[in-house]
């Protein structure tokens, strides 16, 4: 579904990316792991589109398509997702008539016909249950005002509602508590299916107990310097992330 | 000190249908021809080069020729087909063919010549009373032909809107209009009026109009104006507000296009516990250059006033904001707030803004804050990763910003009519 081959960005001056190499097929769940300012969300930015990230080299393709090439509306229509590390408050445009917008021409691309707003209402009370998200939330201007766990639940909606094939979750869990953090694995693990696939990036092991991962690669320097199976994510969370930091040093020492 | 254009336009426009305020026109022209329009780079007029624009693109030869207007060219204009009071006022002159007025309790409607006869103590006890020192308060007084004298009774609560048209017809010749209204709101009584300037033909147009509203104790006044215009439409509007004990003015000022708009709107609160309300919405494009300058004078202790002007400027338009604050020595525990944000679309648009606090009074609140600059890229992106495409997007967060204040109108018919408007204009 993904393939990223040597992938290699930066902003500004600055080189974040150095040879990235990741598959993921449907269905399965990767985690990206890694200290701060390894390159994690930039990776999760380059996915999406953000238009600060100059890509320099490699390449990425999505579904057998050239995905560097599309705008970032042109990738959400495709499919991907990505939940933000910091949702943007957006006065005066409310959750609903975003949403709205967002659905119906993400269905026009699809070439499915728009919802009319009997159906579209009934597809987000069915939606909202799942991440035990509050109408009253929603027809409130876009997470203006809300909590940092409102806003990330609100995401995980939003990803419920748009259906995406290959969902990217940039730090979902970063200060969540724990009962927040549960809605919203919960509301995941719901949305997986055989078709889809989810990327998770993350600083802490603790979401991985509840979003288990097929795979968990370490980012460092730009690069995936280490992958494993889940029992990697309990080890780095044992023995933080100066072994692999020093391994890796050392070999570019030499 | 005047000069040609100004002997040109006392001399030979105007009319003298008024006689009962012969006297104050006297003096009104006699006033005009001493001071003239304002200089260029004139302190109150600095970045609005009126008189400049106006000997530019006008003649001032009279044009008194009755024109006709068709009925179904009104219709169009109209904003809510379903309005029970419609008042249309051809070139400054009422209509009484054209216009439609629902009898209604504790309403008294009148064109300003019947009610200078009819009702000639109340327009002697106003007519005038808030004249200042503005080179067009004379001017309009000197020329004004008609206008419309709107009373409500004291405890009539209004529930019809009353819908004023100035219809200026360019379609021959050069069109002017001087209407002066005289809005009289009496004891705990409620209503709302609702102004548009609509210029037809392609010739050039100039309305300078003026409004004398006095808002008595308790009583609640509702003031909109959509200026919606041709870019050959060229206005001056005043709008004087005298408010007494526990009364509410609210103004909503649209300017959506036109050639060179100012409009100067002074509230001189004079009572303990008002509230006044002043909320513009200015959408700029092409070489539109709308000025606003607001004045709101606390002159009595508790009371409240509220201020919010948005813009959003495309193309070569030029926008100009200036918000006065005074709150006299005796005018403790006011309250006090102004804005006035910005979006600027094009680097060829232009803003001036620039509020202005005077204040002799210890113990108030305050604040002040203006602000311009572009659409937040962070959340366009956001948006554009939800599948909606980037011109939409913005359309969306600028339907957002407008809509601030499209939504705080009173009247329904009103605000479901510029939101069609604004949300066209604005691709959302």
């Amino acid at each position: 579904m993904l393939k990223i081959q040597n992938l290699q960005a930066r902003i500004e001056e600055k080189e974040i990316l150095n040879g990235i190499n990741l598959e993921v097929k449907p269905g399965e769940v990767h985690a990206i792991m890694g200290p701060n300012g390894s390159g994690k969300s930039t990776l999760a930015s380059v996915l999406a589109g953000r238009e600060d990230y100059e890509v320099t080299g490699g390449s990425i393709t999505f579904k057998g398509e050239d995905l560097l090439e599309l705008a970032p509306e042109e990738r959400a229509r495709e499919g991907v997702f990505l939940a933000f590390q910091y949702p943007v408050e957006i006065p005066g445009v409310t959750t609903t008539n975003f949403l709205k917008t967002a659905v119906n021409q993400v269905r026009e691309h699809n070439g499915l016909s728009k919802l009319d707003a009997v159906s579209f209402l009934k597809e987000m009370k069915a939606k909202m249950k799942l991440v035990e998200i509050d109408q009253s939330l929603l027809s409130r201007s876009l997470n203006e005002g809300f909590s940092g766990g409102e806003k990330k639940r609100n995401e995980i909606f939003q990803m419920a509602m748009l259906e995406p094939k290959l969902a990217i979750l940039d730090e979902t869990d970063s200060g969540l508590d724990i009962d927040a953090l549960k809605i919203v694995a919960n509301g995941v693990n719901k949305l997986k299916s055989e078709d889809n696939a989810t990327i998770v990036v993350t600083h802490y092991q603790r979401l991985l107990d509840y979003i288990v991962p097929d795979f968990v690669h370490v980012l460092y320097k730009g690069k995936i310097v280490k992958s494993g199976g889940k029992e990697l994510a309990l080890e780095l969370e044992e023995k933080g992330y100066d072994w692999i930091k020093e391994a890796v040093d050392t070999a570019e020492a030499v | 000190m005047s000069g040609a254009l100004e002997e040109a336009l006392i001399g030979n426009l105007g009319g003298d249908d008024l006689p009962l305020l012969q006297q104050f026109k006297e003096e009104a022209r006699s006033e005009f021809i001493r001071k003239g329009l304002p200089k260029f780079r004139e302190e109150e007029y600095k970045f609005t080069p009126i008189a400049k624009t106006l000997e530019k693109n006008f003649s001032f030869q009279s044009n008194n020729k009755k024109q006709e207007v068709d009925a179904s060219t009104l219709e169009a204009v109209k904003i809510d087909p379903a309005a029970e009071i419609n008042l249309f006022f051809i070139n400054g002159v009422f209509s009484k063919e054209h216009s439609v007025i629902k009898d209604t309790d504790g309403l008294i409607i009148k064109d300003m010549k019947s009610a200078s006869v009819e009702n000639k103590e109340q327009v002697l006890a106003h007519f005038g009373k808030l004249h200042d020192e503005d080179s067009f308060t004379s001017l309009n007084t000197a020329l004004t032909q008609d206008g419309s004298y709107i009373e409500v009774e004291k405890n009539a609560s209004i529930e019809t809107p009353v819908y004023i048209y100035h219809i200026n017809t360019a379609t021959e010749v050069e069109a002017y209009s001087f209407p002066r209204n005289l809005f009289i709101g009496n004891i705990s009584s409620k209503v709302t009026v609702i102004e548009k300037t609509v210029t037809l033909g392609g010739n050039n147009a100039f309305l300078n109009s003026l409004n004398e509203i006095f808002v008595r104790e308790n009583a609640h006044f509702n003031h909109i104006r959509i200026q919606n215009d041709t870019e050959n439409a060229y206005e001056v509007t005043q709008s004087k507000v005298y408010q007494e004990d526990n009364s509410n003015y609210s103004s909503f000022t649209f300017t959506l296009s036109g050639g060179m708009i100012r409009n100067n709107l002074n509230i001189i609160s004079d009572g303990q516990n008002c509230e006044s309300n002043m909320y513009g919405l200015y959408l700029l494009n092409g070489k539109t250059h709308a000025d606003n300058h607001t004045s709101v004078d606390h002159k009595q202790p508790n009371s409240y006033s509220n201020e919010l002007y948005k813009g959003i400027l495309d193309g070569k338009s030029r926008g100009v904001f200036n918000g006065k604050i005074y709150v006299r020595q005796e005018a403790q525990k006011t309250n006090a707030f102004q804005s006035n944000n910005n979006i600027l679309l094009a680097d060829s648009a232009t803003l001036n803004t620039k509020p202005q606090l005077e204040i002799w009074a210890d113990d108030v609140k305050c604040s002040h804050g203006c602000t311009s600059g572009q659409l937040d890229e962070e959340a366009i992106f956001y948006l554009q990763a939800r599948g909606i495409s980037k011109e939409k997007a913005m359309g969306m967060l600028l339907y957002a910003f407008a809509n601030d204040v499209v939504e705080k109108l009173p009247t329904e018919a009103v605000k479901n009519y510029l939101d069609e408007i604004v949300s066209n204009r604005l691709n959302s």
